[in-house]
């Protein structure tokens, strides 16, 4: 063996083939919260249909990230694009309060680890999905129904229990009911939280697969963070590593756990496989 | 007549370094060669030598550490060994496939929908995607009862026929055949060699590892050898190819 030369991968040159821009932009995103440098320098990039994984573990910085792409937080610095329509170039960051409500409400869906977080436990579930598209200023009665019924069947909810509130669910149920909420308005983005933590192994499977099957049929747009690789490797097409608040390497999901470039990674997909 | 080569390798090499281990493992150094669209190249060298390593460089899920991979796709030329991400998992929907003998089942998808993916994400209705998956499901002798099923409960076998189906059902440019015979049985190892006759006769350019080369010995045009450390092949020179 030559120890000597210590050849690195080969630098990556900016995409020429895909034609499409990227639906996500979000540039050197950094963000401290006291002492504590939650980002540095971030940038992420993702293109219409993709599936992008976040992998790290807790601390990373992960789901500060996501939920920064939800806009529930600013960072201090750095900028974010969603290409929508008449908002190509705008940094979301910059927008109001009540701007930033909106455009999530109508353009981005989001899926939590804790149900509590997405749902109204004691409303029924069909009430939760419905209230998402109220927001985005649904009125009629009929329609609201024939929505969520449509948003709840795609996640693979049985309609029979379309009433029943959340709290009343199992588990896998409420990720289910979440899913719709999240779906409802066909959005152009639909972040996932750690949406199979917790869940039983065999539920966990078909969760996945409802997610996979959406992802298939709609081609709507992922971020999915988790600290499970099998989940990430189950579901994404390219996935960022982080830790301490940094993206030490991304890359294609089969070539990150196959070929790991750093230390940290290598160790991350040992341990983990 | 003489064309332009799809895939120019040159000096291309590969090492993995294992931090754990503070070490370097060298799999293959300097490989290059020209492959033409139509053509087979079989990769052959002993248990280690490199050939499956080869194949993953050039389908990156093993990032080169030197050299290049230029490829000629519909859109244009490209370094394959350091174009962006997207732009490989673009060329892996559209011009390049890579068959392994394992498949990626998933839980509660039916055998002949696995088989039928590919051409349904190429934008092909549903109705022809599920008549060809069927179509090749039955190719590979796979039983009809068996095509609404999940592949996940299937026998090693009955998944690689399954595989096959799937890589095999979307003619690709470039097709990297990780040694696919290998769990076969006599009848679907000759619908594989039909399959892979016509998709050459196509000008589908095919490079491929084999236990046993002699199941394709009758479509293979060249071979490189990977027991020598620094490949070359210069036997291009002196040949022509007949498109």
């Amino acid at each position: 063996m030559n120890l000597i030369s210590e050849p690195a991968a080969l630098e990556r040159a900016a995409p020429r083939l895909m034609r499409a821009e990227p639906l996500l932009r979000m540039t050197d995103i950094s963000k401290r919260y006291g002492d504590v440098r939650a980002l540095r320098g971030v940038d992420a990039v993702v293109y219409p249909g993709e599936v992008m994984g976040i992998v790290g573990e807790s601390g990373s910085g992960k789901s500060t990230l996501l939920r920064m792409m939800n806009l529930e937080d600013t960072p201090d610095s750095g900028d974010y694009t969603l290409r929508l329509p008449g908002r190509e170039n705008e940094n979301l960051f910059d927008l109001t309060r009540y701007e930033r409500r909106m455009l999530c409400a109508r353009h981005i869906g989001i899926v939590y680890q804790n149900p509590h977080l997405g749902l109204l436990m004691k409303h029924s579930s069909s009430g939760n999905v419905a209230e998402r598209l109220l927001i985005a200023g649904e009125r009629s009665f009929e329609i609201l129904r024939s929505k969520a019924r449509e948003a709840l069947d795609a996640s693979e909810f049985p309609l029979d229990r379309m009433d029943a509130r959340p709290i009343e669910l199992s588990g896998g149920m409420q990720q289910r009911v979440q899913l719709a909420k999240a779906i409802a308005l066909e959005p152009a983005l639909l972040l996932l939280d750690e949406p199979t933590t917790g869940l039983d192994v065999s539920v966990q499977a078909l969760v996945l697969d409802t997610l996979k099957r959406l992802q298939r049929d709609r081609r709507i747009t992922m971020v999915l963070v988790s600290h499970d690789l099998g989940v990430i490797r189950t579901m994404a097409d390219r996935v960022m590593v982080m830790r301490h608040g940094e993206v030490v390497e991304q890359g294609l999901a089969d070539q990150v756990f196959q070929d790991p470039q750093h230390p940290y990674t290598q160790q991350l997909v040992h341990a983990k496989l | 007549m003489t064309t332009t080569p799809l895939l120019r390798v040159q000096g291309l090499t590969k090492t993995f370094r294992m931090y754990h281990l503070d070490s370097m493992l060298h799999a293959f150094e300097g490989v290059s060669f020209e492959l033409h669209e139509g053509e087979f190249l079989l990769l052959r060298g002993h248990n280690g030598a490199g050939k499956s390593t080869l194949l993953r460089t050039i389908w990156r899920s093993y990032l080169p550490v030197g050299g290049h991979v230029f490829y000629r796709s519909q859109h244009g030329e490209i370094d394959l060994a350091n174009a962006a991400d997207v732009d490989i998992a673009l060329l892996r929907r559209e011009e390049i496939g890579f068959v392994t003998q394992f498949l990626n089942a998933r839980p509660r998808v039916a055998a002949q929908d696995i088989v039928a993916e590919p051409l349904l994400l190429a934008g092909h209705s549903q109705t022809e995607a599920l008549d060809q998956a069927r179509h090749w499901l039955d190719q590979f002798g796979v039983r009809p009862e068996l095509w609404r099923a999940y592949p996940s409960t299937f026998s090693g076998g009955e998944q690689q026929k399954v595989n096959l189906a799937r890589a095999l059902i979307l003619p690709q440019r470039l097709l990297l055949l990780d040694e696919p015979t290998a769990s076969l049985d006599v009848g679907a190892r000759a619908a594989l060699v039909r399959r892979l006759a016509d998709l050459k006769a196509q000008g589908v350019a095919i490079i491929g590892v084999f236990h046993h080369p002699g199941d394709v010995s009758d479509l293979i045009d060249r071979e490189i050898n990977l027991n020598t450390r620094v490949v070359a092949d210069h036997s291009r020179e002196d040949e022509h190819v007949a498109v």
